[in-house]
């Protein structure tokens, strides 16, 4: 009796839970999927009968360096907003009451203002005369400094893969507005309150007299905030690294407005097929490739982990049956 | 020989609070010292001091002969069993005791070899691969206590570490300290505000109160020859009586107190004629009888009629409250082996209670405060409503 009550309690309770996911995400998902083995009628409707021909349409030698381009602009702007949001995380958490209050506020402050305009006013800071851009030239031209100073074969090892280019550097062609960087730029700057808060959040519970502990053992500050702080906010970090990440996969506005013909990444690409090319498949086929290159690696470091976890398990036990006489029995 | 540990002048201020004041203290090689106090006396503000987490405004701390009080927590060879326990979660039992080896850069051979056998000591071998969340409070203790003291610091601190255990297990933790230190034979400073805890593991005990160091001696010392009210009070239980010597000659003196009458009591530091004193008299060492003493060898002086006003039986003793004139007394009766054969003194009986002149202790430095400390009588119970 007892149990079947807490079935049906529980059962209640996690339904609209449930019913939510189903309507708004996985019935949605399979619909898009489903979209993809169909052609499309000129009119931007989906096709009656199957067919695989939007799939071969996707063999388009573009599309491989568009999806690589989006992956690693993602990966490069949640490293650095990971990076950012760890120091001020713990700074804020830190904090007294009262400034907390006011510091936590002001990180969300921008949201008051409309993303789209935001986006744009960065189009004016990052005009080829602004002084970011000086910055950024100073910054270039200390790089290719650097690059002359090292050894012919260090120069040599890294043009080869690709982090550097020699010859001299041509300002005409080092603008930030319109290129990659100023992509990573503003995302990192729209993205980064979704990764202090959920850091933040994990670095409020965390218990500081750890770090004294550390401390007082023999480790430096910077030791104690590696292997006591970080491992112990691990949580926060991997929703802040989730709620960058999945975003940044679907951007579409920054790259749309700072990145020029240089940057087109599969947001865009998919905005282009479904509006302009009213081709439904098509958008919905680049999305299905898109959630596919992201979900297939994932899915294989969970499983790694897993694994990685259950040998530790099994060391651990060797360990103790070989401390312990009679433990393996 | 001179002192291994040492804090001169030593103050620290927060705002407008002084919570060390001014404390010079010497702490020997391989001794197990105590700081005694109420809760907020700056026990705990002296330790982190000496851990390097606060810094004194003034005075200077010494450590083996080299003045340590700049240096950062991770430069001093003094580790913290704190409080709370502060394992790290995300480690092993294993790991977080290997943690301050790993960073030594021993060999990993020998780090081995060290956890294993603190492991050992404080047998927990078998739980080496758990984590902190797995394990009860006093193996989390016993943890904590490995961990600081696996690379062999020149001085170990415990913050009130049995606090957070239940009675039993405190106890049992108490007799485990001793033997690790008896084993480690490093400097051991222990912070407590429970006396019996001090009392039973130290060497020397400085009693704290306000910041400052009242009294640092050996918890016998420290019981039986307090110097200040406050030392009396705090430590143990005491009666006070108020008054001024009206005669001295020879070891004893006599002092005159109000509503009570003469007392004769034992005059070590030969006081003056006409000072007044409080003269501080354990429970344990007032007796009460239902007929007067018999004069001899000092006992028949210090003699008062009173009556029974409560009587708390604990077991190994009977704690009796007594009045005499306006003033409760407290007394503790041993029980001797035939309790139930004597004639037993109950509520309202009229005795006489006396103690032997070398049993009260002078005390000159008496403030009225202290008196709060010392127990009261249960207040009677009032009227039932009704009956
Ligand atoms: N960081 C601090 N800031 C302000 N006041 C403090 C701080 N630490 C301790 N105090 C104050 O100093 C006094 C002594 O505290 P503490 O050393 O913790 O006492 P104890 O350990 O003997 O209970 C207390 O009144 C406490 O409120
Ligand atoms: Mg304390």
């Amino acid at each position: 009796m007892k149990n079947r009550k807490g079935f049906f309690s529980e059962g209640l309770l996690t339904a609209p839970s449930f019913l939510w996911l189903a309507l708004f995400f996985a019935i949605p998902t399979l619909i898009v999927v489903s979209f993809t083995f169909h052609g499309h009628t000129p009119n931007g409707g989906v096709a009656e009968p199957y067919s695989l021909e939007t799939w071969r349409a996707l063999a388009d030698p573009d599309y491989p360096s568009i999806i690589w381009r989006t992956l690693r602009i993602s990966v490069k702007v949640t490293l650095w907003c990971i990076l950012l949001s760890l120091p001020c995380a713990y700074a804020i958490a830190r904090m007294d009451k009262r400034l907390r209050a006011i510091v936590a506020g002001a990180i969300m402050l921008p949201f008051w203002t409309s993303f789209v305009v935001r986006v744009f006013a960065w189009r004016t800071m990052l005009h080829p005369d602004g002084w970011l851009q000086a910055c950024y030239l100073s910054y270039l031209r200390f790089n290719e400094w650097l690059f002359q100073c090292m050894p012919a074969f260090v120069q040599h090892t890294l043009t080869g893969l690709g982090l550097a280019t020699p010859g001299p550097l041509d300002p005409a062609m080092a603008t930030m507005l319109d290129s990659e960087v100023a992509v990573v730029l503003v995302s990192v700057y729209s993205f980064l309150p979704f990764s202090i808060m959920p850091i933040y959040s994990a670095a409020e519970k965390f218990d500081f007299s750890l770090m004294e502990a550390a401390l007082d053992l023999g480790a430096n500050s910077f030791y104690a905030f590696r292997k006591i702080f970080i491992p112990c906010i691990r949580q926060g970090i991997i929703s802040a690294v989730l709620m960058v990440f999945i975003p940044a996969i679907g951007s579409y506005v920054i790259p749309q407005m700072l990145g020029g013909t240089n940057c087109v990444l599969i947001g865009n690409k998919i905005f282009m097929r479904a509006i302009q090319n009213r081709n439904i498949p098509h958008a919905s086929a680049l999305a299905t490739l898109m959630a596919v290159s992201v979900l297939v690696p994932m899915a294989m470091t969970v499983w790694w982990r897993a694994r990685q976890k259950a040998r530790d398990l099994k060391k651990a036990d060797n360990v103790v049956a070989a401390h312990i006489p009679g433990a393996k029995a | 020989m001179s002192d291994f540990l040492v804090f001169e002048n030593v103050t620290k201020r927060f705002g407008p609070l002084t919570a060390v004041n001014n404390v010079s203290l010497g702490i020997k090689k391989g001794e197990f010292f105590s700081l005694l106090g109420p809760s907020g006396c700056g026990k705990t503000t002296l330790l982190r001091m000496l851990g390097g987490f606060e810094m004194p405004d003034s005075g200077r701390i010494f450590l083996d002969g080299k003045d340590i009080t700049d240096l950062s927590p991770n430069q001093r060879r003094v580790h913290t069993v704190f409080q709370n326990y502060a394992l790290f979660p995300t480690m092993t039992i294993w790991d977080n005791i290997a943690f301050s080896l790993k960073l030594s850069k021993l060999p990993k051979r020998e780090i081995e070899e060290k956890v294993d056998a603190i492991l050992g000591m404080i047998q927990m071998r078998e739980h080496a691969w758990k984590y902190p969340n797995q394990l009860s409070g006093g193996q989390k203790q016993r943890v904590a206590i490995a961990r600081a003291l696996v690379d062999r610091p020149q001085v170990l601190l415990l913050d009130e570490p049995l606090a957070a255990l239940d009675l039993k297990l405190r106890q049992h933790m108490l007799m485990e300290l001793d033997l690790i230190h008896d084993q480690v034979g490093i400097t051991f400073i222990y912070v407590t505000h429970d006396q019996g805890e001090a009392m039973s593991l130290s060497d020397r005990i400085a009693v704290m109160n306000r910041g400052k160091v009242e009294q640092l001696d050996q918890p016998a010392k420290i019981y039986e020859a307090p110097v200040s009210s406050f030392v009396a009070a705090f430590i143990g239980d005491t009666n006070f009586f108020a008054g001024e010597i009206v005669a001295a000659s020879g070891d004893y003196c006599t002092i005159r107190c109000e509503g009570l009458g003469d007392i004769q009591a034992f005059n070590d530091r030969k006081l003056l004629v006409g000072q007044n004193v409080h003269l501080s008299v354990r429970p344990e060492k007032i007796h009460i009888t239902l007929n007067a003493p018999q004069p001899e060898n000092g006992v028949g002086v210090n003699v008062f009629q009173s009556t029974v006003t409560d009587v708390i039986y604990q077991g190994v003793y009977t704690k009796y409250w007594i009045m005499c004139g306006d003033r409760s007394v407290s007394a503790l009766k041993p029980h001797s082996r035939f309790l139930l054969d004597q004639a037993p003194i109950t509520w309202n009986d009229k005795v006489y209670m006396w103690w032997h002149p070398d049993d009260g202790y002078m005390i000159e430095n008496f403030s009225e405060s202290d008196a709060g400390l010392v127990q009261t009588p249960p207040d009677a119970p009032k009227e039932f409503p009704g009956k």
